[in-house]
């Protein structure tokens, strides 16, 4: 499957509904390794980093014989080299790479399984970054089957490992089990009622770390959060993804409760609003990312509530990623300057918008 | 030069931001640049947070040595010098780690909140690792059933810790096959 249709093909994990769906957007958990026998990536040569794409390149072709893995799909190594600035930027904004890969260094690639559940970024500040995508609330399967992945490829690769510091890492704050694991959390109501800043606050008095996903980490744009543990050496991975876990139902509980204090006491105020919302998206002809983002958190809300009906509540994740603007310059196949990105983006939400019925009550 | 934060519109305003003691430019559009305003949750970057633990005296507790960077060896594999590890906040190699173990310890304390390795071990190495670390939890152990004088219980803990040290001299991993080969 060629880089392309990868991008523009909505991943069938993004269609289903999960636990946690209406709140827990996606788990990710991402495993840092390196290679016990290179300079780690920043002091690679770039024979070295040539080297290493070569040997990852036979050792995905041997993981793809193993049972759990292939159940994914043909895992396809690409170098980024490969790869055109906008596909690479549409990547980003997909979640299937991270901006250093996308950017900097020499000789990085990317492995990805044919259903986008499991990646590895190559020679971005690790050796590799295995990583796992599910939907919803499912941090404990991701980390399994991440660490599947980990054991096939350690057939194949001998991995940096001392027995008191774990898995070593370019950067000491990944060391350990090199275990980042995050959720992607949409907490409109929270945001709302005032109190997302004091329940995500709490969060960093127990080692969690949140951001915006939309507006570079200081703005939660769109009322998407990511929450994902910071401390990755002396704990267990079962322990972290079990932590992170808990914390994250107890936001999904006030955020539930804050919904059913909205639709109590101001009904009227949010079917208004989520009208409006459905109102322009379905209607613009012009439009920035960043309206988009912030009315289609509204949409989301009004399908969660019931307000909205006939639209499935996973087209919110779809277009969040479909009106970015690097994705829809490689949908339109060339680059488009700020007024057409901004047409574009109205007509494609009118086209995914119109079908649904706005019932407000 | 696009804004840094939409990429959308070009940038407007150019800020300088000092954090860390380190200098940093901020190129934005306008409508971004008023929304900066309105900051709803702290920017993280585990560089920054990094840094300023390297750059602050507060890293290493009162009662510990602070390292001189010039005092630490390079690394032998990679040519890494502690003051590299301080300036990028990024180690050369593997090998760094043994290099640097000492001055790297409190760091990793201040981060983690322990400097000891529970989770996972590849799988060639497993059950040595997971050995060494019943043996160790055993000692404790036998440790506190003498300090209570409790002879009998720690008779059974030095027979067990034998046992699991006779396995790790002598003990081959031939029939810790892989799965797959
Ligand atoms: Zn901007
Ligand atoms: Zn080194």
């Amino acid at each position: 499957m060629s880089i392309k249709r990868i991008l523009l093909d909505i991943p069938r994990w993004m269609q289903g509904e999960a636990e946690e769906s209406d709140i827990v957007l996606s788990s990710r958990v991402r495993l840092a390794r390196n290679m016990v026998d290179l300079p780690f990536p920043h002091l690679m040569t770039a024979a070295q980093a040539e080297t290493f794409l070569q040997r990852m390149a036979e050792a995905v072709q041997y993981v793809n014989q193993d049972d759990l893995i292939s159940q994914h799909g043909p895992m396809v190594l690409y170098r980024v080299a490969d790869i055109t600035n906008l596909e690479r930027q549409a990547l980003v904004e997909k979640h299937l790479i991270s901006p250093q890969l996308a950017t900097g260094g020499q000789n990085r690639g990317l492995v990805i399984s044919e259903d986008e559940v499991l990646s590895v970024m190559i020679n971005e500040e690790d050796h590799l970054r295995i990583q796992c995508l599910f939907a919803g609330l499912q941090l404990e399967a991701a980390w399994q089957l991440a660490s599947s992945l980990d054991d096939a490829l350690e057939n194949r690769l001998e991995f940096a490992f001392q027995e008191q510091e774990g898995y070593l890492t370019a950067c000491p704050t990944n060391v350990g089990t090199g275990l980042r694991a995050s959720v992607m959390m949409h907490i409109p109501a929270l945001v709302m009622t005032k109190q997302a800043e004091r329940i995500l606050s709490a969060l960093g008095k127990v080692g969690l770390v949140v951001r915006g996903i939309y507006g570079e980490g200081t703005q939660a744009l769109g009322n998407v959060i990511q929450v994902s543990n910071q401390v990755t050496l002396g704990q267990v991975e079962g322990e972290i993804v079990a932590n992170l876990t808990a914390a994250v139902k107890q936001i999904v509980a006030q955020e539930q409760l804050a919904r059913e204090a909205l639709m109590t006491n101001n009904r009227i105020q949010m079917a208004d609003r989520i009208g409006r919302a459905f109102g322009i998206l379905g209607n613009s002809h012009v439009i920035s990312s960043e309206e988009a983002v912030r009315l289609l958190s509204d949409v989301r809300l009004g399908i969660d509530l019931g307000f909205i009906t006939g639209l499935p509540a996973s087209v919110f994740d779809q277009l969040l990623v479909q009106t970015r603007p690097g994705y829809l310059q490689v949908l339109a196949g060339q680059e488009l300057d700020a007024l057409e990105r901004d047409v574009r983006r109205a007509q494609l939400l009118q086209s995914k918008l119109r079908s649904g019925d706005n019932m407000p009550s | 030069m696009q804004c840094e934060r939409c990429g959308e519109r070009p940038a407007t305003v150019h800020m300088t931001r000092i954090m860390n003691n380190k200098k940093e430019q901020i190129h934005l559009c306008a409508q971004c640049a008023r929304e900066q305003g309105e900051l709803n949750f702290e920017p993280f970057s585990v560089q920054s947070l990094l840094a300023g633990l390297l750059g602050s005296g507060f890293v290493y507790p009162a009662f510990e040595q602070k390292p001189k960077p010039e005092s630490q060896p390079i690394c032998q594999n990679c040519g890494t010098s502690f003051a590299d590890f301080t300036h990028t906040g990024r180690l050369g190699c593997a090998q760094c780690y043994e290099t640097f173990r000492e001055a790297l310890n409190p760091l990793l304390r201040r981060i983690h909140g322990s400097v000891y390795h529970t989770g996972k071990v590849p799988r060639c190495l497993g059950r040595q690792v997971h050995t060494r670390r019943g043996l160790a939890e055993l000692q404790e152990q036998l440790q506190r059933f003498i300090e209570r004088e409790e002879y009998e219980q720690a008779a059974v803990i030095r027979d067990k810790i034998r046992e699991l040290k006779r396995e790790l001299s002598g003990g081959d991993d031939s029939e810790h096959q892989k799965d797959f080969a």
